[in-house]
């Protein structure tokens, strides 16, 4: 591994409000290499933002500072609008939680993922339909001639994931950036969702951050874990590290959750005084 | 005595039917979970006995008596339920004082100021957040008040639809703590349903698992700890959880 696909540094993101700019990303600092990264923590601990400042998709009046913010030797703060999107989608994509708010409605499958492929791209059309074709085999689904003709409604949640999963990577990013991916979908459609993105982002050598508030689900898909709570990355660790975590906060969130083989009487509840913030 | 009896009880939505002859029944003071994926037909389930799926044939007793297919006031006063998302199931310009009192104004009971007090006080609400919106509350906070209002009216079965799975592990922590205490406290019967099996394991007695609108398997919670279901599917969805 040569230099690192993405180092952040004092990362901070603000937005205004009436009782002055609040932050709601203090100072992250994180370098990404080839590999599986975890940002997992709650609701307002600040992991979304951190997902699309990445991007550049947060608007104004929100306001993104830091002292380094680079893929790849390219600085994303001084990036204008038209080089972001030379970006976006072809060298970093981000997988959005919700399907069925993140398709368009009256495109048919086929289309959306042409879209993603031809806006960065100049191909034949056949060789358009065909990489089309492959790219849904590849997201295994298994009839791709009907799906791709398709509208999103006519699909289940797990499909219409695995055809965003499918627009993303068809351009062939470096990075991917999947905030939630599987939070709308069941357990049972939850673990293939995620395996078919393990396995894409392995086989191409590609970075993933997957973001998520689920430990468990971190800690089987990613390499390396930070941990946000109130903006701030407590606790970074090994993913198969995560049941000697040292921080509370962390500590607190691995308590919390029910096990299969539940025998307390009642569950630990997070003493959210103790770190000031949300 | 039975707090819930369902017998061959087939529920359609228009021409498609979507649960085909279950039979369930739930003694009263027990806390029984339904689980299985998406369109396994277990929210529907919940929402016939509630009054919200009216195209059902078959047999629903409440605490003995059989349910009409109507708009039953009995059955509201024993049965009441709490859906999965916080942010949709309150009205969003009432407060949650009027939201709470509602119930109470369609029964025709008084001392409304009162119970309002005590109901959010047993869900662990500030009396500060009586005259607030839903928009100023938190997920967490949201999900109280829903509860709260299954509880106006004093039933004694509570019917909850994915009750946790809108929040986050902490909040779902607290949520899950607070349903337990109530339950023991005022003795109610709970039928849940939910995809999450930990959330089984903490909360609930028995389960059944349901797959294309049909029940596969009913298990006690001790054979879902030890990992002891029979049905192949069954143990699908606890490798999925387990994995």
């Amino acid at each position: 591994m040569s230099s690192p696909l993405l180092e952040v540094e004092n990362l901070r993101v603000s937005f205004p409000t009436h009782s002055g700019r609040v932050e709601v990303v203090k100072g992250l600092s994180f370098t990404l290499g080839r590999e599986r990264l975890g940002i997992v923590g709650e609701s307002g601990s600040g992991k979304s933002m951190t997902g699309r400042s990445i991007l550049k998709l947060i608007r104004k009046p929100g306001e993104v500072t830091a002292d380094k913010l680079r893929f790849e030797g390219i600085d994303i703060l001084d990036q204008n609008e038209k080089q972001m999107r030379a970006i976006r989608g072809a060298r970093i994509s981000m997988v959005m939680q919700d399907p069925k708010f993140s398709l368009n409605p009256v495109m048919t499958v086929g289309e959306q993922i042409a879209e993603a492929l031809v806006t960065h791209q100049r191909l034949g059309r056949k060789e358009v339909q065909q990489r089309i074709l492959d790219m849904l085999v590849a997201v295994r689904i298994n009839d791709p001639e009907r799906v791709a003709k398709l509208y999103p409604h006519e699909v289940s949640g797990g499909m219409g994931q695995r055809i965003m999963i499918a627009m993303m990577l068809i351009p062939e990013p470096e990075l991917l950036i999947a905030d939630e991916p599987t939070s709308a979908l069941d357990v049972s459609v939850q673990a293939q969702v995620l395996d078919i993105i393990d396995d894409l982002v392995t086989r191409k050598g590609m970075g993933l951050i997957l973001i998520s508030h689920d430990l468990a689900l971190v800690s089987r898909y990613c390499d390396r874990i930070l941990v946000m709570n109130a903006g701030r990355v407590v606790e970074e660790c090994a993913a198969g590290q995560l049941d000697k975590a040292q921080h509370p906060y962390t500590r607190g969130l691995l308590a919390a959750m029910p096990v299969i083989d539940e025998t307390r009487d009642e569950l630990p509840v997070l003493d959210r005084t103790q770190w000031a913030g949300t | 005595m039975s707090a819930l009896t369902l017998k061959n009880l087939d529920i359609s939505y228009g021409d498609t039917k979507v649960v085909h002859g279950v039979n369930l029944d739930v003694p009263e003071g027990e806390s029984f979970a339904l689980v299985g994926e998406s369109g396994s037909g277990k929210s529907t389930i919940l929402r016939a006995i509630a009054g919200l799926a009216p195209e059902w044939t078959g047999e629903i007793s409440v605490l003995g008596k059989p349910r009409t297919h109507g708009v039953d006031r009995n059955v509201s006063r024993t049965v009441q339920m709490v859906f999965q998302d916080p942010y949709g199931s309150l009205h969003p310009r009432k407060t949650i004082d009027s939201a709470l009192s509602e119930p109470l104004a369609i029964h025709g009971i008084g001392n409304r100021g009162e119970r309002v007090e005590a109901v959010l006080k047993q869900v662990g609400l500030d009396q500060r957040f009586r005259f607030r919106f839903p928009h100023q509350l938190s997920g967490g906070q949201r999900q109280r008040v829903a509860i709260a209002r299954a509880l106006m009216l004093e039933p004694k079965v509570l019917l909850l639809d994915e009750p946790t799975s809108a929040l986050d592990v902490s909040v779902q922590a607290e949520i899950l703590n607070l349903l337990k205490r109530l339950r023991r406290e005022q003795n109610l019967t709970f039928l849940m349903v939910t995809h999450n099996l930990p959330v089984v394991s903490f909360l609930c007695d028995r389960l059944a698992v349901m797959r294309h609108g049909k029940i596969v398997e009913i298990a006690d919670v001790a054979q879902l700890k030890q990992g002891d279901l029979k049905e192949p599917y069954s143990r699908e969805l606890l490798a999925a959880t387990a994995a």
